[in-house]
């Protein structure tokens, strides 16, 4: 059986903390979407 | 021949997602959010559900900012201390400036959308409890007085005010109560972890009161500060911000907390130390949950919010 490539295992990571960044700026962009609706809203 | 034109790149290191989540202390995060709901629910007033938890969300990361400045900073003495050597900075998973970089993106970003979204005395609040962790406890008390977490332990008691701002847009009485509880409860919860961990708090050449003063002054101070608590936790009650229900409540959990620290003022081991530590976290828990049931019960009897 074969260890893990630790390249492999470091561009996993570095994959998997850009899909975390897009995440929060789509969060990011609802949050401040959903703001506007409540102040608008007169809260 | 041809050269290849060099080019500098900045490091980046491999730290996972889950380095970055422990980087904001997700755990002492949980007791802030915890403390910060109880202000905004007892605090007089109405704020919308989604700008509460606008509010709540802010509080959190404002708190993970100042979790992940603090690592930045301590990445020397963590090396040190068992208890901390395999957090990602020490154990080499994260560069020291991408947790510096991390850790301000999130404080500026915190209290900016508090500002925005709710007010911006519950923002300035925010922005001065990470501003007194990282510079005042962080980079200047820590490592120069016993006194560290006495006069530190102001920005972890600050969250419930920040709640009760939220709602009001301004300091009141029964948030400053709420402070006051977590500002006295700080010193037994930390001086007891500090007795079983001295050694390495000697190591890292942090001056713990242990360390500085002995194990008995410390256990003196604690029930001192045990007894201090009674009147304190008490404060909401008197205020009039809650009821019979947590004033009862409230007192036995004091005793509760005074006989802790009776028992490891007469204990010479330290299991009754490891004890208090982990009672004074159910103690604030328990303390915050009576004060949240008591405000869903009813308004008390004989006083107003």
């Amino acid at each position: 059986m074969m260890a893990d490539d630790p390249v492999d295992g470091r561009s996993r990571r570095i994959r998997a903390r850009n899909l975390a960044l897009l995440l929060v700026l789509l969060g990011l962009v609802a949050l401040f979407y959903a703001l506007t609706i409540v102040r608008m809203s007169g809260s | 021949m041809n050269e290849i034109p060099s080019t500098a790149v900045a490091p980046v290191s491999g730290a996972a997602v889950g380095d970055y989540v422990q980087i904001l202390k997700p755990r002492v995060m949980s007791l802030v959010v915890f403390t910060g709901i109880v202000g905004l629910a007892l605090a007089p007033g109405h704020l919308h559900p989604f700008l509460a938890g606008v509010a709540v969300l802010c509080i959190a990361i404002g708190a993970g900012a100042s979790g992940a400045i603090n690592m930045w900073y301590d990445r020397d003495i963590d090396r040190v201390m068992r208890r901390t050597a395999s957090r990602p900075l020490p154990a080499g998973r994260m560069l020291p400036g991408e947790a510096l970089g991390f850790g301000c993106v999130l404080a500026v970003g915190s209290v900016a959308v508090l500002g925005i979204a709710v007010n911006w005395v519950a923002a300035e609040l925010l922005a001065l409890t990470i501003a007194f962790y990282v510079l005042v406890y962080t980079m200047w008390l820590k490592r120069r007085t016993p006194q560290n977490i006495v006069i530190g332990g102001a920005a972890g008691a600050l969250p419930p005010l920040i709640g009760w701002a939220a709602v009001t847009g301004d300091v009141g009485w029964g948030g400053i109560a709420l402070f006051a509880i977590i500002f006295f409860w700080t010193p037994p919860h930390f001086w007891a972890l500090s007795l079983y961990k001295a050694d390495e708090y000697a190591a890292a050449g942090i001056p713990m009161l242990p360390v500085v003063a002995g194990a008995r002054e410390t256990k003196r101070q604690m029930l001192l500060y045990t007894l201090v608590l009674w009147p304190v936790t008490a404060a909401p009650w008197l205020l009039g911000v809650s009821g019979p229900l947590y004033a009862a409540g409230a007192g036995g959990l004091s005793l509760a907390f005074t006989a802790c620290a009776l028992r490891v003022w007469r204990d010479e081991t330290e299991r009754s130390a490891r004890q208090m530590f982990a009672f004074s976290l159910a103690y604030l828990f328990l303390i915050f949950m009576l004060l949240l049931v008591d405000h869903a019960i009813g308004p008390p009897i004989g006083g107003g919010r």
